[in-house]
C-alpha cells in the first residue's frame, strides 16, 4: 500500500497539494506515481513566475526508463521551484509529500481546490485503477 | 489478453518482490525495488539475469559448417577450436539485420542463442535456409526449450559462480577465456555477457535452474531486472535489436561492420551482394555513442539534428547511471561532425558524438564535461 497523507488533496493525475499558511500551494507527486516510475533521475521544474493553467502539462518527471508529465492541479503563479531537485531528483523517491516537493503556486480561484480529492478519494481512485 | 509465459525462476521473482513486465510475450522482472541499485549493483559487485525467454538453437550435422556460413554475415571459420564464441547477425537478402546472436563451436555442432523477441520469426527463417540454400547440406536446427539461462555479471561474478557449478565442470570454467565456453552434460558456460562487466552465461537443465538462482542470491549475487540490463548494455555500447537496428538497416549502418566477413571473397553469405553494393555506394548512416550536454534524458528516436549533414535520430537512450548524465545510440548521417542537436519535447539540446562503448569493467570511456 503506498503512504497517502490524509491533511492533502490529490488529482487524478496523481500530484498532491498542501494548502499553507500563506495561502500558496506546493504540489508534488503522490507516493504511488513515485514508485510506478521507479528510480527518478531527472525533474523539469516550470519557471518560477510563470502562470499556470489547471490540467495543463507544467513539469516532468523523468525515471531511469520513462518520462511522465506532471499536470497543474489548478491554476495560478508559481513562486517557488524546488531548486534542490536539479541535483537530487531522487528526494522524489524517498521523501514524496517533503523534500520531494516540486513546486509553490499562488492559486488564481482557490475554488478549484474543491475540484480536487481529498484522501479517502484518491484512496478509491488508486483502487479502481488497480 | 494472451496468457503471458513464464520462466522456471518466475516464482522466485515475484518472491523476491520483482515487478513483473511482458517482455515479447514473456512475463519478466523490470526491477526487484530498485533499477539505479541492481545497475550498480552489477558494474561494483555481482548481479544474475534471468535470460531464460532467449531462445537455445543447436545445429548440427555434416553440412552445419557450410550451413553457418551461408546463414551468418560473420564467419564461423574463424572458430578455430571447440568452445570458442563469435558474435554475427543474421541477415536477408536484402541486407537487413534479421537478429543478432551468439554463435559457440562445439564437439556436436554448434550452439547459436538468439533473441527472445525474433525467436519464431529466426527459427522459421533458419529452418527456410537450411532447405532452399545452394548444395542443400545435411544440417539439423534444434531448439533446445528444455533448458535455461541464467547471466551471471560484474566484477565479482565469476569468484561467487564458480564454486556453485557442478565439480566436474569447475576446473574448465576457471581457465575459460573472454568469449570462450564448456560444457559437461546439458551444463554449458560461457564467459560472456551483456554488460560490459566481466561473468559467465550459464546454460543449465530446467530441473537445476531453481536451486543455481537460490544459491547464487545466498552468495551475494543481487536478483537484477531487465531495466539494469538495458542501462548496463546501453553503457556498454551493445546494440540492442528492435529498437538499435532492424530489417530496415545494415549492420553497416549499425555500428557492426566489424561483425561482417567479406573475406575470404569466395564465402557466398545471405546478404553478401545487398552489403557490397552498400559499401561501394557509400554507406549514408553510421550508429554513434551521444552524450548529452545540455539538461535532460535522452531516449530513443529523438530526432537528432548534424547542421549541413542532415538528420538522423537516437535509437536508443537513457540515464547512464554510471556516469551521471544522458547518453544514447543514435543513427546519423555518415558526413556528420562531433557536435549534435537533439530535439527533447520540442527543444533542442546540445549533444557530443562519441564513439561507444561509453563503460568498459566499471571505468568511464568518454570524458564528461
Amino acid at each position: 500500500m503506498s503512504n497517502v497523507p490524509a491533511e492533502l488533496k490529490y488529482a487524478k493525475s496523481h500530484e498532491w497539494v498542501r494548502q499553507e499558511s500563506d495561502g500558496t500551494l506546493t504540489v508534488g507527486i503522490s507516493d504511488h506515481a513515485q514508485e510506478l516510475l521507479g528510480d527518478l533521475v531527472f525533474v523539469e521544474t516550470p519557471e518560477e513566475g510563470s502562470s499556470l493553467e489547471a490540467g495543463a502539462a507544467c513539469a516532468v518527471v523523468e525515471s531511469v526508463k520513462a518520462a511522465s508529465d506532471v499536470y497543474a492541479p489548478v491554476s495560478g503563479d508559481v513562486v517557488a521551484v524546488n531548486e534542490q531537485l536539479g541535483d537530487s531528483p531522487e528526494l522524489v523517491n524517498s521523501d514524496a509529500y517533503g523534500e520531494g516537493w516540486i513546486f509553490r503556486v499562488k492559486p488564481a480561484n482557490t475554488s478549484e481546490l474543491d475540484a480536487l480529492m481529498d484522501a479517502d478519494a484518491y484512496n478509491q481512485h488508486l483502487e479502481a485503477e488497480g | 489478453m494472451t496468457t503471458l509465459k513464464q520462466t522456471t525462476l518466475h516464482d522466485a521473482h515475484v518472491a523476491a518482490g520483482a515487478r513483473m513486465v511482458d517482455f515479447a510475450g514473456w512475463s519478466m522482472p523490470v526491477h526487484y525495488g530498485s533499477q539505479l541499485e541492481e545497475h550498480h549493483g552489477v558494474r561494483r559487485e555481482a548481479g544474475m539475469f534471468d535470460v531464460s525467454h532467449m531462445t537455445v538453437v543447436d545445429v548440427a550435422g555434416s553440412g552445419a559448417r557450410d550451413y553457418l556460413r551461408y546463414l551468418l554475415a560473420n564467419d564461423v571459420d574463424k572458430l578455430k577450436e571447440n568452445g570458442r564464441a563469435l558474435y554475427s547477425c543474421m541477415l536477408n537478402e536484402q541486407g537487413g539485420v534479421l537478429d543478432d546472436l551468439i554463435t559457440y563451436r562445439r564437439e556436436q555442432g554448434y550452439r547459436v542463442v538468439v533473441n527472445a523477441a525474433t525467436r519464431d520469426k529466426d527459427l522459421a527463417w533458419m529452418q527456410q535456409v537450411a532447405r532452399d540454400m545452394p548444395g542443400a547440406p545435411q544440417v539439423s536446427v534444434q531448439e533446445r526449450d528444455d533448458l535455461d539461462m541464467i547471466a551471471v555479471q560484474g566484477p565479482k561474478a565469476r569468484e561467487l559462480c564458480l564454486p556453485l557449478l557442478p565439480e566436474a565442470l569447475r576446473s574448465d570454467v576457471e581457465a575459460l577465456s573472454p568469449f570462450r565456453a564448456c560444457e559437461w552434460q546439458d551444463w554449458f558456460v560461457a564467459r560472456t555477457g551483456y554488460t560490459g562487466e566481466d561473468g559467465f552465461e550459464v546454460v543449465l537443465p530446467k530441473g537445476e535452474t531453481r536451486a543455481l538462482w537460490d544459491a547464487l542470491a545466498a552468495a551475494g549475487v543481487r536478483p537484477t531486472g531487465l531495466g539494469a540490463r538495458d542501462t548496463l548494455r546501453l553503457e556498454a555500447g551493445m546494440n540492442l535489436y528492435g529498437t538499435d537496428m532492424d530489417e530496415q538497416v545494415s549492420p553497416l549502418e549499425s555500428g557492426l561492420g566489424w561483425t561482417v566477413a567479406l573475406a575470404p571473397a569466395d564465402r557466398d553469405f545471405m546478404g553478401r551482394a545487398a552489403l557490397e553494393k552498400q559499401k561501394a555506394e557509400g554507406v549514408p548512416h553510421r550508429l554513434v555513442g551521444l552524450v548529452l550536454e545540455g539538461r535532460g534524458v535522452l531516449r530513443g528516436h529523438m530526432p537528432v539534428s548534424a547542421g549541413e549533414a542532415g538528420q538522423g535520430e537516437t535509437t536508443s537512450g537513457s540515464f547512464s547511471p554510471t556516469l551521471g548524465v544522458a547518453i544514447a545510440l543514435a543513427r546519423i548521417p555518415a558526413g556528420a561532425g562531433e557536435q549534435v542537436q537533439v530535439e527533447i519535447r520540442g527543444k533542442q539540446v546540445p549533444a557530443r558524438v562519441v564513439k561507444p562503448p561509453f563503460v568498459r569493467n566499471g571505468q568511464a570511456l568518454v570524458e564528461i564535461h
